[in-house]
């Protein structure tokens, strides 16, 4: 890749204070984001959530971030004031969270809370604010947009509620976007459809994408560069068509446990953790 | 040394290996939450104070708080060896304050006894039964909810007659519903939760259920709920008292003194102000208690 | 001998004009010793299957035959002696406020279990925890022991028949697959009947012989693991969850 990376991160750090000592849910992890779909993946605790967070500076005390280095397109993040740091975020940077129940506001129709979002950061006027909700929903593949624009969250499944929810992050242009789980608390087949929304629209429109998730399948066949987390720090980064190449023991064994209904085995693979991997120096994932 | 920091390890070891280990390790665990919450410390030493002083009266005192003493009537605090002053009838404020501790913790207690229990037994199984159980017993709930309770309560001490036991009783007949609704509010998010699914499926009776499995979950909530009340009970108990419908004279209830100095309190401020004092002290105590408790009994702790 | 027998069975919530089928119709049997899976998406209605034969649900109709006895309104104490359920979240279905020795002595004493502190330390040993877990409480727990303890709680009494609700999906990948070893091996030694709820194809596979595929309350198809692998499925809705579902990367 020749231009700049979308975001440039190195040696960052998410503590969190408790009674017993500061514990480290992120333990000095770089990567780069350019325009393509990176894929994070771990189990829960690996700190790949608090890595996402991170980067929308959206850990709460008592969390702390340190990091050498954690620039959004050149602008270091750090440093900036709470108020541009708002600007950035949902608008250079988006974040899909994993459940649309929770991240919808149940009081305003959908039509509302899409053209708040526009024009908290966007000078338009009501009717085009409209027009542009309509449009980005018909973007998602929701068939009918002028009947969802008047509906409640709740009168809505949940699959076209994380649609909804991609729509609104989507809204202001945003040139990364931070999906966290997007698919995990939905059915199979319409998880598919919104990766295919996802995957599209990051396409045309040229975003970075850092998707996190736990299923290292799904990445695999969605993203096209991976990093494997583990206990806070990165174990292994690799291509997605590399991935069956992939050596580290944690990455294999997260492989081979899932069951598989094509090849039936009589016992699954069960992962023996070293204690050696946590200790091991975090991989630079750094392009 | 040694044996302290065996003890400690003792208790918060990982893998407790007897039932009565991890018992104590979870009371450790909160004490010690409790202990870094530096107000709720205070307000626990305020009432260790207190109860120290209750206990200790005959022996704290200077004077017989009974004692009257004409020649000696509102003296100002530290005269004549009257550490608070004299009242109206020349009685020793210090030593009636100490007396009047019992009292007031007396009530506490007796209220503390009956109220929440009331309303744990009401809330629970109107949550847990349902149907018409349920109806019935909130209606009734609902009916104590909507008297103004210090009404309730004279009405209550003006039927039975005025007194230290049918003040408690008063008080203690309103203050039940608030609990009871709380109660109730916990068991129904409690009762479809799957381990009362699952000891259900273990062939648990209702009984059981509730008194096992869903009382000590309930039990937290309230006792925070209980010592944040428990400054309106001691002030319901010295609003009684100031009407005159609590403890009666010569008895040393805290209420009963301020509304003895209310007719001074203009030229004796103390008469009134000392026995307020009190009252605010321990209110203030209990509150802080109850705030420092809600972060240690909470049932959604966490183990981070 | 059939284990299970489910016919026409119908369960649903609300009354009057709000009452809504959330089962229709379903009827399936299981063999002894068998293990049969219920697949759907969300609101399919396979964990209320689950719920209506646990007794956990009160309003349905139909006919339920469990282990011989035939099921009516209430269940009976020899029911709960032959049927335990484990549930899908490790993280609500413990106690809170009690320790793992509590839960499974509880569960030994209402079953009049004798022995009850040798019968911890085996059925402790038998999932996989050791004796040091014993006094623990659920908030001292990952998620793959507490559902350790689940399951060692359903299997306080020894029963024949095990419901399994999603049990392995609130759980990482490499969590599962110990928890479903551990179910493998246990229907293995206590020769134990399975019905077992999940979204996850390849779960219900590596654990069922049979599998009742169901859409909206009903049973799409009921075929085995085999004809799946096969591709034998008939029924369209079978073949786009089977399409979804095959995303392994070797």
């Amino acid at each position: 890749m020749t231009d700049a990376p979308l975001l440039d991160v190195e040696n960052l750090w998410v503590k969190f204070r408790t009674r017993t000592g500061v514990f480290d849910a992120v333990r000095g992890i770089s990567f780069t984001l350019g325009k393509e779909r990176l894929g994070i993946v771990g189990e829960s605790g690996s700190g790949k959530s608090m890595t996402g967070r991170a980067v929308l500076r959206l850990i709460r005390p008592p969390g702390m971030i340190e990091a050498d280095k954690l620039d959004v397109h050149g602008e270091d993040i750090l440093s900036l004031p709470e108020k541009r740091m708002r600007q950035l975020r949902g608008g250079r940077v988006s974040m899909i969270m994993q459940d649309p129940k929770f991240s919808l506001n149940p009081v305003m129709t959908v039509g509302q809370q899409l053209v708040e979002a526009l024009r908290a950061h966007e000078k338009t006027s009501r009717s085009d604010a409209r027009q542009r909700a309509l449009e980005v929903l018909e973007e998602v593949a929701i068939r009918d947009p002028e009947r969802v624009y008047d509906l409640y969250p709740h009168e809505v499944s949940g699959g076209m509620g994380q649609r909804i929810m991609i729509a609104m992050m989507l809204l202001p242009n945003p040139e990364i976007l931070i999906a966290d789980e997007p698919t995990s608390a939905l059915d199979v087949s319409v998880q598919l459809q919104v990766l295919d929304i996802i995957d599209k629209l990051v396409r045309d429109r040229g975003m970075g994408l850092m998707f996190i998730s736990h299923d290292l399948n799904l990445v695999a066949k969605f993203c096209d560069r991976i990093i494997i987390m583990y206990a806070g720090r990165i174990v292994e980064t690799c291509k997605a068509s590399e991935l069956r190449n992939a050596r580290h023991p944690y990455t294999l064994g997260l492989l081979n446990s899932v069951p598989d209904l094509e090849h039936p085995r009589d016992h699954l693979e069960v992962l023996k953790r070293d204690p050696a991997w946590r200790e091991a120096p975090s991989v630079s994932a750094r392009q | 040394m040694s044996t302290s920091q065996g003890l400690r390890d003792w208790l918060l070891s990982e893998e407790p290996t007897s039932r009565r280990q991890a018992r104590f390790a979870s009371w450790y665990k909160g004490w010690l939450t409790l202990r870094s919450n530096r107000l709720t410390m205070f307000g626990l030493y305020v009432l260790a104070f207190l109860i120290l002083c209750a206990i200790f009266a005959p022996v704290l005192a200077s004077h017989d708080p009974f004692a009257q003493d004409l020649g000696q009537r509102l003296l100002a605090p530290g005269e004549n060896g009257h550490l608070f002053g004299t009242d109206s009838l020349g009685r020793d404020i210090y030593s009636r304050l100490l007396y009047g501790a019992r009292i007031s913790i007396y009530i506490v207690l007796l209220v503390v006894m009956v109220a929440p229990l009331v309303g744990l037994i009401v809330g629970t199984v109107s949550g847990y039964a349902g149907g018409w159980i349920d109806v019935l017993l909130m209606r009734i709930t609902d009916i104590f909810l909507a008297f103004p309770r210090l009404i309730l309560a004279l009405a209550f001490v003006a039927a039975l007659g005025a007194g230290i036991e049918n003040a408690v009783l008063a008080i203690s007949l309103t203050a039940w519903p608030p609990y009871a609704r709380i109660a109730r509010a916990e068991t129904l998010t409690i009762r479809n939760s799957d381990y009362i699914h699952a000891i259900k499926l273990q062939g648990a009776g209702a009984f059981r259920i509730v008194t096992k499995h869903i009382w000590p979950l309930c039990i937290s909530s309230l006792v925070i709920r209980v010592t944040l009340d428990m400054a309106g009970i001691i002030l319901t108990a010295a609003g009684l008292g100031f009407l005159g419908l609590g403890a009666q004279p010569p008895s040393p209830e805290w209420g009963a003194m301020i509304s003895e100095g209310r007719k001074y309190i203009l030229d004796y401020w103390w008469v009134a102000t000392i026995p307020g004092i009190a009252i605010f002290a321990i209110s203030l105590a209990f509150n802080l208690l109850g705030d420092g408790l809600r972060d240690v009994l909470d049932p959604k702790e966490d183990n981070s | 001998m059939s284990a299970v027998t489910v016919n026409d069975l119908n369960v649903w919530f609300g009354v009057g004009a709000d009452r809504s089928y959330a089962v229709q119709n379903v009827t399936f049997d299981v063999d002894d010793g068998e293990s049969f899976g219920l697949v759907g998406e969300s609101g399919s209605g396979k964990s209320t299957i689950l719920r209506a034969i646990a007794g956990l649900v009160p309003t349905w109709s139909g006919e339920m035959t469990v282990a011989g006895e035939t099921l009516g309104p209430k269940r009976s104490k020899s029911f709960y002696s032959k049927v335990q359920m484990v549930f899908q979240d490790p993280y609500a279905s413990l106690h809170p406020r009690q320790t793992v020795d509590r839960v499974l002595s509880e569960a030994m004493g209402l079953h009049g279990v004798e022995n009850i502190d040798t019968r911890i330390g085996q059925l402790l040993d038998d999932v996989g925890l050791g004796p040091g877990f014993r006094f623990r409480y659920p908030h001292q727990l990952s998620g793959g022991q507490r559902q350790r303890v689940a399951i060692a709680r359903a299997l306080a009494c020894d029963p024949s028949i095990l419901l399994l609700d999603e049990p392995t999906s609130a759980l990482d990948v490499s969590v599962q697959a110990e928890i479903l070893n551990l179910l493998v091996d246990l229907r293995r030694e206590h020769k134990l009947t399975y019905i077992m709820v999940s979204h996850d194809l390849g779960v219900v596979g590596h654990l069922c012989e049979r599998i009742g595929v169901m859409k909206d309350g009903r049973f799409e198809e009921v075929l085995s693991v085999e004809a799946m692998r096969r591709s034998e499925a008939q029924s369209p809705y079978t073949k786009h969850l089977l399409e979804s579902s095959i995303n392994s990367i070797r």
